[in-house]
């Protein structure tokens, strides 16, 4: 009995805890939780997000809105119940205002719950599932970057238009390759000979460039992130495809990667929101600062988390520090202005971004580094096709 | 499916296998001569190919950087048998699993502290990195060819070394009644830290050659250990000759099993389907081959106790 009564003592306790937990408290800092994956081989995007973050602070005085800033930082480790975890320890321990991350879809998906539950605002710099997009909406979801099909969009555009007839496609078999053969297949109206899956972290890619010799196609599109398209284009050039099939790729070839790729990777193609060659002055600026602070060229994760960082500036100066109202704070995000690094875009009702998109190519700069350059702008003021499903108002 | 793109297939699949053997004939001396689990054999492979790309680009000679590597991966393998396994072998199997299981973890992560989480990667050398015309106009990279060259010379070598040698002799004694062995005046411990010395190298040269094809990073070994495992019990244990016919067969089963299945799933599903489903489906092949074998020569193909 005495066991029982005191078991509901604590119950109770925990309950009266969770339940004040969620009071809003008068802002006189804003805490902002980054999640990002910073250990394994991915973990080179994380570093790049974590940089663009801090660069924009230390650009910002250390403050967000005129408030001093605290960044937490917590890796996902690119385990969903690993960043269900942690994320709830920014939300309830933390207790921040922001949470900025993460870099990989399946991470996202775990975390939106959690985050949204708690009534706070998510600013995706990198993953952008369709599933965010359309009527799963949420109004406390915003990204910097891109809704993920709109990138493979640009690369069956550009298929399309040059007259490729036969285009092999090849992607990792889980969600956000699925999206970029779906992407691809969006504008892309010529015959796709083959829709090769392999399994997330194959690294030999020897069996499916024997298929692709075999079958010749006129340009194969793929979907390889991280250690996976280092991989797939070093094996591409050694097999000596490179020079005789043209390569359309998303996020398999950047400034993340190139470092490892180096001259494998020159000459063939992505699609992309930005290129650190771009002629604006907010980009020289970023491009120079980033590459200053950290010795290496920067990546769409990178400018990404800047912009991520001043969206979160713009927006909290305009409601005057008063983070609790989150209706006027998603309003402040959808009306803020930032000199991107990309130059103008907007935000669409269901967070997402609408801009413009290009065909990069890679190249190597006069002092050695890699980089993606702008070949030509494929789309102007994209927005993605799952917005219509959102039932959240544009403002 | 041309001929021509089914014999290049064959080709990947005996390259994969030839690595396979590399690193299994080690594990299966181990096992079969000295009684002893070494779950740690994935991590030699993965410290082979790091000590490579380490001594690669210092020297920026693959050649060198690779003749380095070899002796320090013998010298690693020697300093683990003594500082942790020599006082394994008269333990309980379970203990031997819990032991290397945690030098697996602690390697992997040396290497991590060592040499970073992010994937390090070295170019195939010049000499060899452009690529050959099999046949029906599909190229194949030379670097590959020279994978499979290797492998196959040091099976020669291995197969010269265990039959026609005093050294091979102990060592195949030794897998069959290691007692005997022992008994008979032989240096038993010397016998063992030469054996566990050169599986090491094994293993280490395998994760050296396939350094310029895939990137090296902590955790390589592991995907790798599980296969070497499953060749070594197909083939019988303690037997190189059962290592370098199980591991053929599994490499050419994988391969082909992964390009075949999508394409005869392509007659019942739409193509998206089939290529999902056939790639999930063809690793299972392996291990229905592995129960298969253990249902009909529960001892493997070739064991070395009768």
């Amino acid at each position: 009995m005495k066991h029982l009564v005191s078991r509901l003592g604590a119950a109770a306790l925990a309950a009266s805890v969770t339940m004040t937990a969620g009071a809003a408290v008068a802002a006189e800092a804003v805490k902002v939780g980054l999640v990002a994956t910073l250990s394994g081989p991915p973990a080179a995007l994380g570093q790049q997000i974590r940089n663009g973050f801090e660069l924009a602070l230390k650009e910002l005085d250390g403050k967000l809105g005129g408030l001093p800033a605290e960044l937490v930082v917590v890796d996902d480790e690119l385990k969903p119940d690993v960043a269900v975890t942690r994320v709830k320890g920014l939300v309830e321990r933390d207790k921040v205002d922001f949470v900025v991350g993460p870099v990989f879809s399946n991470v996202l998906m775990a975390i939106v719950k959690p985050v949204t539950d708690a009534n706070i605002v998510l600013i995706s710099p990198n993953a952008g599932p369709s599933v965010m997009a359309g009527a799963n909406c949420s109004p406390l979801f915003f990204s910097t970057s891109y809704q993920n099909d709109q990138v493979h969009q640009v690369l069956g555009k550009v298929a399309q238009d040059r007259g490729y007839k036969r285009v092999y496609l090849l992607a990792p078999n889980y969600q956000a390759g699925k999206d970029s053969m779906a992407g691809f297949k969006r504008d892309f109206k010529g015959e796709i000979i083959a829709e090769s899956y392999v399994p997330l972290n194959t690294l030999d890619f020897q069996s499916e460039l024997t298929n692709i010799a075999a079958l010749q196609p006129d340009a194969i599109f793929t979907f390889m992130p991280g250690g996976m398209g280092v991989n797939l284009v070093k094996q591409f050039r050694q097999a000596g495809l490179a020079d005789k099939i043209p390569f359309l790729s998303a996020f398999t070839v950047d400034e993340s990667t190139l470092p490892a790729q180096k001259e494998a990777a020159i000459g063939l193609f992505a699609g992309s929101n930005w290129a650190p060659n771009m002629d604006n002055p907010a980009n020289k600026k970023f491009v120079a600062a980033y590459e200053a602070a950290y010795g290496a060229v920067p990546a769409t994760y990178a400018f990404q988390a800047y912009d991520a960082a001043m969206l979160i500036n713009k927006a909290v100066t305009a409601v005057g520090g008063d983070l609790a109202d989150k209706a006027k704070l998603r309003s402040a995000i959808l009306a803020a202005e930032i000199e991107s690094p990309r130059g103008d875009f907007k935000i669409g009702n269901n967070g997402f971004p609408i801009q413009d998109y290009y065909l990069t190519v890679v190249a190597q700069r006069p002092d050695g580094k890699f980089q993606t350059e702008i070949v030509e702008k494929v789309y102007e003021d994209l927005q993605d096709p799952y917005a219509k499903d959102c039932a959240l108002p544009a403002n | 499916m041309p001929l021509s793109l089914l014999i290049v297939q064959m080709l990947n699949g005996l390259q994969f296998g030839l690595i396979l053997f590399l690193i299994a004939a080690g594990l299966t001396l181990v096992f079969g001569v000295m009684d002893f689990i070494n779950l740690a054999h994935g991590v030699l492979y993965m410290v082979g190919a790091y000590f490579a790309a380490t001594f690669i680009a210092l020297t920026d000679n693959f050649l060198l950087g690779l003749l380095i590597a070899l002796p320090l991966a013998l010298a690693f393998g020697i300093l683990l048998e003594v500082l942790v396994f020599r006082k394994l072998y008269e333990r309980d199997h379970l203990d031997q699993v819990l032991a290397t299981f945690g030098v697996i973890i602690t390697l992997n992560e040396g290497a991590k502290i060592i040499w970073g989480a992010s994937p390090i990667s070295i170019a195939v050398p010049e000499a060899l990195s452009g690529s050959v015309e099999i046949m029906g106009g599909i190229g194949y990279p030379v670097y590959r060819l020279v994978i499979i060259a290797a492998g196959l010379l040091v099976g020669l070598l291995l197969y010269v070394l265990v039959s026609h040698t005093r050294v091979g002799m102990l060592v195949r004694a030794g897998a069959s009644n290691a007692p005997m062995v022992s008994a008979l005046g032989v240096n038993i411990k010397l016998l063992f830290t030469f054996v566990f010395g050169f599986g090491a190298m094994l293993a280490g040269f395998a994760g050296a050659m396939v350094a310029p094809i895939l990137a090296v990073e902590p955790g390589m070994g592991d995907n790798v250990l599980i296969l070497a495992f499953v060749v070594i019990v197909i083939g019988g244990i303690g037997s190189i000759r059962g290592a370098f016919i199980a591991a053929l067969l599994i490499g050419l089963v994988d391969t082909l099993g992964r390009t075949l299945a999508p394409f005869l799933l392509m007659a019942v599903l739409d193509p998206a389907a089939a290529s999902q489903t056939g790639r999930a489906l063809a690793p299972m092949l392996i291990y229905l081959l592995m129960a298969a074998t253990l249902f009909i020569r529960p001892a493997g193909l070739f064991p070395a106790r009768r």
